[in-house]
């Protein structure tokens, strides 16, 4: 007489909650999620096809839009893949003004995705709050290139000019006020009991699921795994600083949350020791007005804030790259996706998303 | 029937009705300005301030736009319970109201009496339980009639909820009903002031489950999941445009008000000044009399302190200096303004006053928490609220019998 089925519910491309144009095709009984399948490329632009028809100083911008939450990361570590192949030296200053601008922009990043985290999880006001403080960043970024989201900050070989007169005055500025911001985004969050219930145990991933599945980044540090290519693998002089991995326990959701939090903490630190013994000197290295590298192949990879962001380049010595291939976080991050939602509700899925934290231009590509 | 009982028992009513029918969509689009100027405030942002100015039309503008909006019907709905959903939730939303007293005293109007609530029945606390379940079956209708999944889930949740929540909030009222020993509004505010104490003091844990379960009643922070913008994109009202979506929107904040008034009747004596039966606090009575001057002078202070850079504390200053100006005027009967005996308004001002301070919690809770998962909210429901409520109806009889005995005996 009665029966119950289960039913298919379309979650995206257009919907508020899934970051972009992420489509979730979500198999429901009642609220509690069966399966979830993510549904990808809506918004792929083909970079890595484009990648073989421009020269080396036109891909950067492409770079700009793969993360372009986070551009000053990719940007990073394309020129330091192309470095790598040209067997490049970068001058001191340029490689710490480098790491300055990429911890800002690691800030940055977490802060928005805070902001829409909470937002997503019905806490309203930490996305004004993350927006305000976010907003300083992004001056910052516009005072030294002109740009406020796409900002092909770099060059291959350094950096195009130094930071402009009083920059470094301005971060420090924005140093001495952060952490009294993020103490009112704690505030707000950190011991609210409707957030620590909406996100202590929701979405585990456990240690062994989490390698894996190959995430990176803080998804794969919540789970408790010690690996941040700023340490194991160390460029741009990052071996200099002394920071700390923050990891998580449990590997849930509130433990990717006091992660990244965490992570703006050092990445303050990491700031202020750059601006403390800033080196004076050249901001680029020779570098020949047409960039041919050399025939050969090269794997670099940077901890971007959504995790292990890798640049592979195919050169056959011409001034396009052969085969340019993304390994972005975002795509294998989306992976652990299906398994932590798997029993939950959906209002979980929407704090899971908001969890791993993905980009779709990444996703895409 | 002569002319006078024609008057008296058609024209004063229905003034009375349209009285209420028509303002309070004019209050309700302003507590939305203020929802937004509040929360703009805490979000350190402005808030509207292109229509008018600091955006004081914003709201007439709002409701324009709402009124010429395109009128969608999805196609594949059932256009007749589409339409009807909207109606089936203001309606009683709106009902609600008509036993709702303003305020205490009646007033003269042409040398007609005149009640300042359009009626005083014995069994109004039954009649609002009754009428605000039925808020229910709208979202409902709503929810299923849009055939979308989206609306279907959100007006699950939301039937889900009311109907949980309904049940602390009838215990919580059960026990002022046991102390006021009436479910008349009017007698259970004059029983507070027999009683000199607002029954906020005795009913503590009676107001708390009441507060609790009238947000989750009313769909609001951090109960509102059943319009979770960021899940169910907009819950049960997803497929609804134009004035039909105005329709469940002003239900919504009508059910706001309305719980505000009953927690301000049962829990705050209504229109009673704070301590009614201290004599020597008479002049608390004209409380406008301190709550203007504190408001000019903390708005002029906030001037200045945009002005100047200074921040809150000219605010607060201007407000104090306000206050104190407010006291000692009511107190020194200057000009005669605070034993100026004007019973309907002294008393309509300090309902009101409390209304907005819950009207303000409202708002101060959607500006700082989050959103409860749904199997949370209904563990704190049966779990909690419930053996509270339950708890606090025992423990209030018992006290009843106990005093009873012992005065009795006495």
């Amino acid at each position: 007489m009665f029966r119950t089925e289960e039913m298919d519910i379309n979650m995206g491309p257009q919907h508020p909650s899934t970051h972009g144009v992420l489509r979730l095709v979500l198999n429901l009984d009642g609220e509690e999620i069966v399966d979830v399948r993510p549904v990808i490329g809506y918004l792929h632009r083909g970079v890595e096809k484009l990648s073989e028809h421009r020269t080396y100083a036109m891909i950067e911008p492409l770079t700009d839009r793969l993360d372009y939450v986070a551009a000053i990361s990719e940007n990073l570590g394309y020129c330091g893949a192309v470095e790598k192949l040209m067997g490049l030296q970068v001058p001191p200053r340029a490689q710490s003004i480098r790491v300055i601008l990429a911890e800002l922009q690691r800030i940055a990043s977490h802060l928005l995705w805070l902001g829409t985290h909470a937002l997503d999880l019905g806490a309203m006001t930490v996305f004004f709050y993350t927006f305000r403080e976010r907003e300083l960043i992004l001056d910052l970024f516009e005072q030294f290139c002109g740009a406020r989201l796409t900002y092909n900050a770099m060059r291959i070989g350094g950096l195009l000019e130094d930071v402009p007169p009083g920059w470094t005055d301005r971060v420090r500025h924005f140093l001495s006020i952060f952490p009294s911001r993020q103490k009112e985004y704690e505030d707000l969050l950190t011991v609210n009991r409707i957030w620590l219930g909406r996100t202590q145990g929701v979405g585990v991933l456990s240690r062994e699921d989490a390698v894996a599945l190959g995430t990176s980044g803080p998804t794969l540090r919540g789970s408790g795994v010690d690996y941040d290519v700023r340490k194991s693998q160390p460029y741009s002089s990052y071996d200099q600083f002394d920071f700390d991995v923050p990891l998580g326990t449990k590997g849930d959701t509130y433990d990717r949350y006091l992660v990244r939090m965490e992570e703006m903490r050092q990445s303050c630190r990491i700031i202020q020791q750059a601006l403390d013994r800033l080196p004076e000197g050249e901001v680029r290295a020779k570098v020949p007005k047409y960039i041919k590298p050399p025939a050969g192949e090269v794997y670099h990879v940077v901890e971007s804030p959504r995790g292990e962001q890798g640049f592979y380049i195919v050169s056959k010595g011409s001034e396009m790259p052969y085969r340019m291939r993304f390994r972005s976080p975002s795509f294998v991050n989306l992976q652990a996706l299906p398994m932590m939602c798997k029993g939950r509700l959906i209002a979980d899925v929407v704090a899971i998303i908001g969890s791993i934290d993905i980009v779709l231009g990444d996703v895409d590509r | 029937m002569g002319q006078d009982t024609l008057i008296r028992n058609v024209l004063i009513p229905t003034a009375q009705i349209l009285a209420v029918v028509l303002i309070l969509p004019l209050l309700i689009a302003y507590l939305q300005l203020v929802e937004r100027k509040v929360l703009g405030f805490m979000q350190a942002r402005l808030a509207p301030r292109r229509v008018g100015w600091h955006g004081l039309l914003q709201p007439i503008a709002d409701a324009v736009k709402l009124l010429i909006k395109e009128d969608v019907i999805p196609e594949k709905s059932d256009r007749f319970l589409f339409t009807l959903a909207p109606i089936a939730t203001v309606i009683p939303a709106l009902a609600a109201l008509a036993v709702i007293p303003f305020a205490g005293a009646p007033f003269t109007v042409f040398g007609y009496e005149v009640k300042p609530f359009i009626t005083d029945v014995n069994v109004a606390l039954l009649y609002l339980l009754a009428i605000s379940s039925l808020g229910i079956y709208g979202i409902i209708l709503g929810g299923w009639a849009s055939n979308s999944k989206y609306s279907l889930l959100g007006a699950l949740r939301s039937s889900a909820q009311m109907i949980s929540y309904e049940v602390p909030l009838g215990f919580a009222i059960i026990g002022v009903m046991m102390l006021a020993g009436s479910a008349s509004m009017v007698d259970i505010v004059e029983a507070q002031r027999k009683a000199g104490v607002w029954y906020v003091v005795p009913q503590l844990v009676g107001f708390f489950c009441y507060f609790i379960a009238a947000i989750a009643e009313t769909n609001r922070v951090p109960f509102d999941l059943p319009e979770a913008e960021a899940e169910l994109v907009a819950g049960f009202h997803t497929e609804y445009s134009g004035m039909k979506f105005a329709f469940f929107f002003l239900a919504e904040y009508t059910n706001m008000i309305v719980v505000s008034c009953i927690a301000t009747i049962l829990f705050f004596g209504g229109w009673l000044r704070p301590l009614p039966n201290v004599e020597s606090l008479w002049w608390l009575q004209n409380g406008w009399l301190i709550l203007l001057p504190l408001t000019l002078g903390g708005f002029a202070g906030w001037l200045f302190g945009q002005r100047t850079g200074r921040g809150l504390p000219p605010m607060i200053a201007g407000g104090g200096i306000g206050a104190a100006a407010g006291a000692i005027l009511a107190m020194s009967d200057l000009g005669g303004l605070a034993s100026l005996s004007l019973p309907a308004v002294s008393g309509a001002f300090w309902f009101f006053f409390k209304v907005s301070l819950f009207l303000f919690m409202y708002i101060w809770f959607r500006g700082t928490y989050p959103r409860y998962r749904y199997d949370q909210l209904m563990a704190l429901g049966w779990k909690w609220l419930i053996p509270l409520s339950v708890a606090n109806v025992i423990v209030t009889g018992l006290a009843i019998v106990v005093k009873g005995a012992v005065q009795g005996r006495g």
